[in-house]
């Protein structure tokens, strides 16, 4: 029934398995930027300046000679930082606002939902391009933007998946044990809902990084000069037509990117028992 | 019945005022308030800046702002666009028949398209995997990047069809509308085509695990009509739950896709607004953008509950 972490991964060599392995690859390549990375951070080529795709230069070059590979390797660390960041800061909120609503039930319950609900029904990506243009924020003020306005549906899983455990005997048998609230939810429910909480978190770094690419498309998210792949698709959308691989390239891994993750998500999600309530219907979030 | 639609209006007004909250917070959050556009530009002199303020208000507490902000935005007066002085819903109810058209449209094709790839995918496995992954692909997909990738390949490239804009210059016959509406539409159709086809598909495999289906075979009903007339059926409701909800988001226009093919709606407003901070565009637009889902997600409410027996009972 409800099977491992690992047992999953292990089993299945397919999908989701295919997909982890690509995003760490993917992590390992940025983070080892420096090293991995064919050319210096901001090395300029003038003698090749909008160079197309060569052996050189995989990706070719941008206007002032800068290798998009390594640009893009560089970005790779942004785009990869926001997203794993802000993931964790909404599964977070989303846990202790799901777990708070689905144990204490009643007016609490009430209250943290319908205010869910609320944020729910404010179009994210308007809300968060208005909010980065009114704050101006850093990335680290940008992890934390589209993370606090990011927890809704983890708070939404975490809370049916709580509730169902809360009726269980174990819990009953802890409560008759004399064990506080505080001691039943951290020790006995959380443990319980950490698969679904995995699996939360990982479509969240999808979404994150959709979210933080379409701001930075419109100029209100990462500024140049620290690239982001949502910032290079902004600067390159003017001379698509003359240097398409300076768009196509960054827009690839935003795509390939997300993608591992919403495979890896829903790969690790399939065998597991999970209320249809909670299971809000995916969205493209950067339409 | 009744008294279900009074309950769940009621439970609407709540939410209404949250969002409001959410909404007028945010923007006057701004170091500067709504003014801060200004405070940058060296053309405009302090006393100008402070009668500005005086004019619109904010030397007011901020409650009493709020209070006359909403009351006024709930009478209709959105206040005038910074950016050309016009009113706002003036200049939002002109954007409202372009936004009409590409989501009506999108919306249209995205619906039917699910329902065939959804319902042959329950049938056909090899169907089902190759639907399933372009889907998952669908809904990771940077529609921005999609819709560049498109103009590149289409306009520039091909030269089949127009790279932006709802028609060209001088040219409003149907053909050249048609031309124009090709790209932005599929674009926004692959969008949503992802996630409803996911969730039908999902939902209707779940139909088809009910003992419902078994029964109606052991009866000797075929197949297709035990999908269409059984599982469709128990599916049908929360689909147009979901479509509901997806198309009130997109009723605020589709802010992305407009953007990217210059379609003059109101999602190409707001990012327009965005550009020059115009805050009373943008406080309309969240607050019209909100209000929609919300009536939306209230109609979709109701219309399960007059189409389906089985919500009456839980009462």
């Amino acid at each position: 029934m409800n099977v491992g972490l690992r047992e999953q991964i292990t089993r299945r060599p397919t999908g989701a398995a295919v997909a982890l392995a690509a995003l760490l690859l993917l992590l390992v390549c940025a983070v080892g930027a420096p090293i991995v990375a064919p050319y210096a951070a901001d090395a300029l080529d003038l003698a090749h300046r909008r160079a197309a795709p060569s052996w050189s230069h995989w990706f070719g070059t941008d206007e002032l000679g800068r290798d998009l590979l390594t640009r893009v390797l560089y970005g790779a660390r942004i785009s990869l930082a926001i997203g794993l960041l802000s993931a964790t800061v909404s599964a977070f909120i989303g846990v202790v606002v799901g777990a708070t609503a689905g144990y204490a039930g009643r007016w609490m319950d009430a209250i943290l939902m319908r205010f869910t609900e609320a944020m729910l029904s404010v179009p994210r990506l308007p809300l968060l391009m208005i909010a980065a243009a009114v704050f101006a924020p850093g990335v680290p003020a940008l992890i934390l933007l589209v993370g606090v306005l990011g927890w809704m549906e983890t708070a939404r899983v975490m809370r049916s998946e709580v509730q169902s455990l809360r009726a269980r005997d174990f819990v009953s048998a802890a409560r008759a044990g004399g064990a506080t609230s505080v001691r039943i939810v951290l020790r006995h429910i959380l443990p319980g809902v950490l698969p679904s909480a995995a699996v939360a978190i990982t479509l969240a770094v999808g979404r994150g990084i959709l979210l933080e690419s379409a701001m930075s498309f419109f100029g209100v998210g990462v500024q140049p000069p620290t690239a982001s792949w949502g910032n290079m698709l902004y600067q390159a959308q003017s001379t698509m037509s003359s240097e398409p691989w300076l768009g196509v390239f960054p827009g690839a891994f935003i795509f390939v990117t997300v993608l591992c993750c919403n495979i890896a998500g829903n790969g690790l999600s399939r065998d597991r028992r999970s209320a249809p309530a909670a299971r809000a219907p995916s969205q493209n979030m950067s339409r | 019945m009744l008294r279900f639609v009074v309950r769940r209006a009621a439970e609407a007004v709540p939410l209404l005022f949250v969002v409001s909250l959410l909404v007028f917070g945010l923007i006057h959050a701004v170091p500067g308030g709504p003014l801060s556009l200004y405070l940058e530009n060296p053309n405009v002199r302090p006393e100008d800046i402070e009668r500005l303020r005086r004019a619109m208000g904010l030397d007011q507490p901020l409650v009493v702002q709020y209070w006359s902000w909403f009351t006024s935005f709930v009478r209709g007066d959105w206040g005038y666009s910074y950016a050309d002085g016009r009113a706002v819903s003036t200049r939002m109810i002109e954007r409202i028949p372009a936004t009409l058209q590409l989501v009506g449209v999108s919306t249209i094709a995205a619906v039917v398209v699910s329902l065939l790839t959804a319902l042959l995918s329950v049938r056909r496995t090899h169907i089902d995997h190759v639907s399933s992954v372009l889907a998952v692909a669908g809904i990771s997909l940077p529609v921005f990047w999609l819709g560049l990738v498109l103009q590149l390949l289409f306009s520039n490239w091909l030269g089949w069809l127009p790279s932006s804009g709802r028609t060209s210059f001088g040219d409003g016959s149907l053909s050249d509308r048609a031309l124009h509406l090709v790209m932005p539409a599929a674009v926004l159709a692959v969008a949503h085509w992802a996630g409803w086809m996911l969730y039908l598909r999902g939902s209707l495999r779940a139909a088809m695990a009910t003992p419902l289906p078994r029964a109606a075979r052991a009866r000797g009903i075929g197949e297709v009509r035990i999908l269409l007339h059984h599982a469709l059926r128990l599916s049908l409701l929360p689909f147009v739950t979901v479509v509901l909800l997806d198309a009130s988001i997109m009723a605020s226009g589709a802010v992305v896709t407009e953007s990217v093919f210059a379609w003059p709606g109101i999602g190409s407003l707001f990012t327009e607004a965005l550009a020059k901070r115009d805050y009373a565009v943008l406080m309309a637009f969240l607050m019209c953008s909100s209000m929609a889902v919300i009536a939306l997600s209230f109609l979709a409410d109701v219309v399960v509950r007059a189409l389906d027996p089985r919500t009456r009972s839980l009462e």
